[in-house]
């Protein structure tokens, strides 16, 4: 892999972090404040998108801020896998900020100038994450993500809000400020450096135990990744407005979450010392106990929101299990996840945010015959539900496809059993809601009679991420050219 | 200001001229009737005093631990072989010029809170200022007991004079507790004086060597003396009086400043000039440091009352620097020495902002507040900043001591990780829900949220500039903690030396390894 320096990494998170500025010097005058937004988004895109070329041509780009200490620099690196993710994330920014429009104008939301705000400093450093070259920029990014979500959680400022919020910065800083900063402590102590390489900075011939430690401790330290048992979160924090979990809790946190984890396994630790140590068999374990659990505690929730929460944390620990499994189509499969869990994920949120602005219904059974009133609300629903279960020609189809050839590759049929349960208990707890959408009869009264599809701003990009859901399930090419890339240099 | 240096009387007399201007200042205001224009003479010494501390670090040789600028010895007390004797090492110097930074910050945060004796008042802060330098300066013995000495009135005053409602019990409580240590120390000094054949120089009383016994006992003198001004732990409990009843200026200097002369003191005579005692005490010294960080972290965690809980969470901030300092390898000595400096910027600005919100509201109570992000959007982001700051959050100055005060802990024994990690969350806990509760209120709706009962409005250009010059520090070692660390590095690596009998071994992972 060539290296060339370039700001450009630095500078989408530069963009990124003006608009902050932007919007609160504009926050008197809404339409301002949000093309500000808008255009900051799509500034942060093309910036990200232009690096892509280079990527793919195997240049990583490169650029060092300054140094901190010796051997920690605050330091961003675009390369694939980074790319891979901040190109999901950026453009999902465009795409929420839209809905944002359209949901918090419908519900008169109180706070919106902090709202924005706050929400382009949670995708700036979720971008941050995604082009860290070392554990202290990734440590730094991953700080500024939890404490600037903390007012987007606490939106509505009323007892659930606090509870949920208290509950997202015990979980998230208290597990960060403490394990995740032992094992920055150790790794430097360890390895005399934080650089995220290919192939990782661990070897096989340092203390078996105290890598493991060191492993097990960042892991629990990146709680965002939701895996159990510090998942919870995340259910918690669906008490946010509907676009919040929609960004938040299917792409920025969430996934900066797994990403972190991804690239501590691949580029902290390396594949060798992962399966010298057998660290990644008991990750898959761990990531396996959590996509049963999760499914099945989802199946018990009428609340949609908390059903969709549920399912994250079991989604999230799909991209874990795959690349935990060490082989390379799983690996493949698990990143790939990445994007794809973003799409279809982002589109059931933003349903469940339609429905909620077109008729305040929060329940799963009082969802009967929504569909006649709400088409389009609700065939994407069913587009997102049917990628979730992994059903051909939706984006979901690909990553589970290359995961199930992994576990055949490593030969354990335990996960491939665990594959296959979790994607029967996908059907069970998403097809039921379609089900009543389209085919129960709708209730007779009076408020429900007058539902009528949610406004533009909502509908229109809800769309679009149905559509792109479906358009990288049947060419899956894209992004499946630049998870090449990251293994092509690992292996 | 390098073009000062040029001009050879003030390079020569450099920590002098630091010392006595502002005394020269106080006297000065005895000849001022207008109070107006005794606010702005004191701010302009105090300045001038901080403009000169700036060529001061700028001209440091930061390549050899010998004592710079020195001045003397020149005989003072000739029969007694007291001297006039001033010098800085990468140490100090970092201190005085902290001290010259707080010193007219302290001017700014009293300018309209104080009312009553405006003069009196601004002659202690000048009185305080040249006593404070004075310690960090003095190379003799005596000289530093005197100045030492002269800290307490000044103190005295500010806390019993303009204090609260409280104000003369808290400082006499301050004054017996500091007098009691002081006492300890000035007769460790006299016997250090005939165990070293009559000197008080204390470049000489370093070279000296003594027996493990003596080390012990005067090193317990010593300790106890240090261990209150700190405060640690169990000495610490005339410190939340202090700082609830002291005016802002008096807890900016107290937190700022005063509690570092007892860490400064450890550094400067315990550690290099009884070695064996150092390290002999260390153990227990460490728990000690423990207990007061998550003691201390507890009680800030149940305070109501602002000053108390930033008061509670020095207590365990200095643990963690007595903790780091007794460690005596690279990294947690200049963790420490670095989150002493870090300490008394960053809980000098909150007792700063404390001060600012007071003179509006007249109220330390937490739950009086809830309004500050929406009504004060200004002072709320300084403050979020500066909370921030004194939980380690990454990019602040608290970061990087907390990190190498662990890269430290983790070289000398990996399972201190466990009660530093449980004071760092706790930490981040008292923070965190003090600036939820001040910020956001806690009504459970944000309809209902309190309302101030007093009338508000946000910064203005006099606490503008007070608050933005604390919070570069904040930033700057933040992210280029190298510039601070760089001038300490000789120094701590001799004392390092002096401590240990050996220089520390080159292989080992420290962080100048590049």
């Amino acid at each position: 892999m060539e290296t060339l320096i370039s700001i450009k990494p630095f500078l989408a998170i530069i963009t990124a972090s003006l608009a902050v500025i932007l919007v609160v010097a504009s926050r008197k005058s809404p339409n301002i404040r949000e093309f500000w937004s808008f255009l900051a988004g799509v500034v942060t895109f093309l910036i990200v998108a232009s690096m892509i070329p280079s990527v793919l041509s195997g240049v990583n780009l490169e650029y060092t801020v300054f140094q901190v200490l010796p051997g920690i620099e605050l330091k961003f690196r675009a390369d694939p896998l980074g790319l891979f993710f901040a190109v999901t994330a950026s453009f999902l920014w465009i795409i929420t900020t839209a809905y944002s429009i359209g949901y918090m104008r419908s519900e008169k939301e109180h706070a919106q100038p902090r709202y924005y705000a706050c929400f382009a400093i949670a995708v700036a450093s979720a971008i941050g994450v995604a082009f860290s070259a070392n554990l202290f920029t990734l440590y730094l990014f991953y700080e500024i993500l939890s404490i600037s979500t903390y007012p987007l959680v606490a939106h509505h400022e009323d007892k659930a809000a606090w509870e949920g919020a208290r509950k997202y910065t015990v979980y998230l800083v208290g597990l960060s400020k403490t394990f995740l900063l032992a094992g920055v402590v150790m790794t430097y102590m360890i390895t005399g450096t934080l650089d995220f390489q290919v192939g990782g900075i661990f070897t096989t011939d340092m203390p078996s135990m105290l890598v493991t430690a060191t492993y097990i401790f960042i892991l629990i330290g990146l709680a965002k990744a939701g895996m159990m048992p510090f998942h919870n979160w995340l259910p918690s924090a669906m008490v946010a407005p509907t676009p919040v979990s929609g960004l938040l809790h299917a792409v920025a946190v969430v996934k900066v979450g797994v990403f972190s984890v991804v690239r501590i396994m691949l580029h902290l630790f390396g594949i060798d010392v992962l399966s010298e140590f057998g660290l990644g068999l008991i990750t898959a374990y761990f990531a396996s106990f959590t996509i049963i659990t999760a499914s099945i505690i989802a199946l018990t929730k009428n609340d949609l929101k908390a059903r969709l929460a549920y399912s994250t944390v079991s989604q999230l620990s799909y991209i874990i299990l795959g690349v935990a499994m060490l082989t390379p189509a799983a690996m493949t499969g698990g990143v790939l996840h990445i994007a794809n869990h973003a799409f279809s994920k982002i589109t059931l949120f933003f349903c469940a945010g339609s429905i909620y602005v077109a008729s305040h219904i929060k329940k799963i059974d009082q969802l009967d015959g929504i569909g006649r009133k709400m088409p389009f609300t609700m065939v994407a629903f069913t587009i997102g539900a049917l990628s979730m279960i992994g059903v051909p020609i939706f984006a979901g189809f690909t990553s589970k496809w290359f995961m199930a050839v992994g576990s055949l590759e490593l030969g354990s049929t335990v996960l491939m059993l665990v594959l296959m349960t979790s994607t029967v208990l996908n059907a069970a707890y998403f097809l039921p809601i379609v089900f009543r959408a389209f085919f129960k009869k709708p209730s007779t009264s009076e408020s429900f009679q007058k539902i009528k599809e949610a406004p533009l701003f909502v509908v229109v990009p809800l769309s679009i991420t149905a559509a792109i859901t479906v358009i990288i399930g049947i060419w899956p090419d894209f992004f499946l050219s630049i998870v090449d890339m990251i293994f092509k240099a690992e292996l | 200001m390098d073009w000062l240096f040029d001009i050879a009387f003030i390079r020569d007399h450099i920590l002098s001229i630091l010392i006595f201007l502002p005394l020269v200042g106080a006297v000065v205001l005895l000849f001022i009737k207008n109070n107006t224009t005794v606010k702005w003479v004191t701010l302009g010494v105090m300045l001038l005093d901080f403009l000169l501390s700036i060529p001061l670090l700028l001209n440091f040789d930061k390549a050899t631990h010998e004592f710079q600028f020195v001045e003397g010895p020149v005989d003072w007390i000739g029969s007694l072989n007291i001297q006039y004797y001033l010098g800085v090492d990468g140490i100090s110097v970092l201190f005085v010029f902290l001290t010259a930074l707080i010193g007219w910050i302290c001017v700014l945060a009293s300018w309209k809170s104080v009312v009553k004796k405006v003069k009196g008042f601004m002659m202690c802060l000048l009185i305080m200022q040249t006593a404070m330098i004075g310690v960090f300066c003095s190379l003799d013995f005596v000289l530093f007991y005197l100045f030492w000495e002269a800290m307490l009135i000044p103190m005295y005053l500010l806390v019993g004079v303009w204090g609260g409602p409280r104000r003369v019990y808290a400082a006499i409580k301050f004054f017996l507790y500091t007098l009691a240590g002081s006492i300890l120390m000035l007769i460790g000094i006299i016997a250090l004086y005939y165990a070293a054949d009559g000197t008080f120089s204390i470049p000489d009383l370093m070279e000296h060597k003594y027996t493990f016994v003596f080390q012990a006992v005067v090193f317990a003198a010593f300790f106890i003396a240090f261990a209150i001004k700190v405060p640690m732990f169990p000495f610490h409990t005339w410190l939340p009086d202090a700082h609830v009843e002291a005016p802002t200026a008096g807890s900016i200097i107290l937190a700022g400043v005063l509690l570092k002369m007892g860490t400064y003191g450890l550094l400067r005579f315990s550690m290099p000039m009884f070695p064996d005692a150092a390290q002999y005490f260390a153990v227990p010294i460490i728990i000690l440091s423990i207990v007061g960080i998550i003691y201390g972290a507890l009680l800030a965690l149940a305070q109501e009352d602002i000053k108390k809980l930033i008061a509670y969470s020095s207590v365990s901030h200095m643990g963690f620097i007595t903790f780091a300092l007794f460690l005596f390898n690279k990294n947690g000595m200049e963790g420490g020495i670095l989150q002493m400096f870090n300490h008394g910027i960053t809980s000098g600005a909150l007792f700063l902002c404390v001060g600012i919100i007071y003179e509006r509201t007249h109220s330390r109570q937490i739950s009086d507040y809830g309004w500050i992000i929406r009504l004060v959007p200004a002072y709320a982001l300084f403050l979020f900043f500066f909370s921030l700051a004194s939980l380690g959050f990454p990019g602040t100055n608290g970061f990087i001591g907390e990190l190498l005060i662990l890269f430290g802990a983790y070289e000398s024994w990996g399972y201190y990780l466990i009660p530093l990690l449980v004071g760092v969350i706790l930490g981040a806990a008292y923070m965190l829900i003090f600036y939820k509760r001040v910020g956001f209120g806690n009504a459970d709706s944000h309809h209902e949220q309190p309302e101030p009962k007093w009338k508000i409005w946000d910064l203005d250009l006099r606490e503008y500039v007070a608050l933005s010059t604390l919070m570069i520090f904040v930033f700057w070692v933040g992210f280029q903690p190298m510039h601070f660390l760089d001038i300490m590095h000789v120094s701590v690596e001799h004392l390092i030396g002096q401590i240990t009998g050996v220089a520390e071994s080159v292989e080992s992972i420290t962080i100048a390894a590049n």
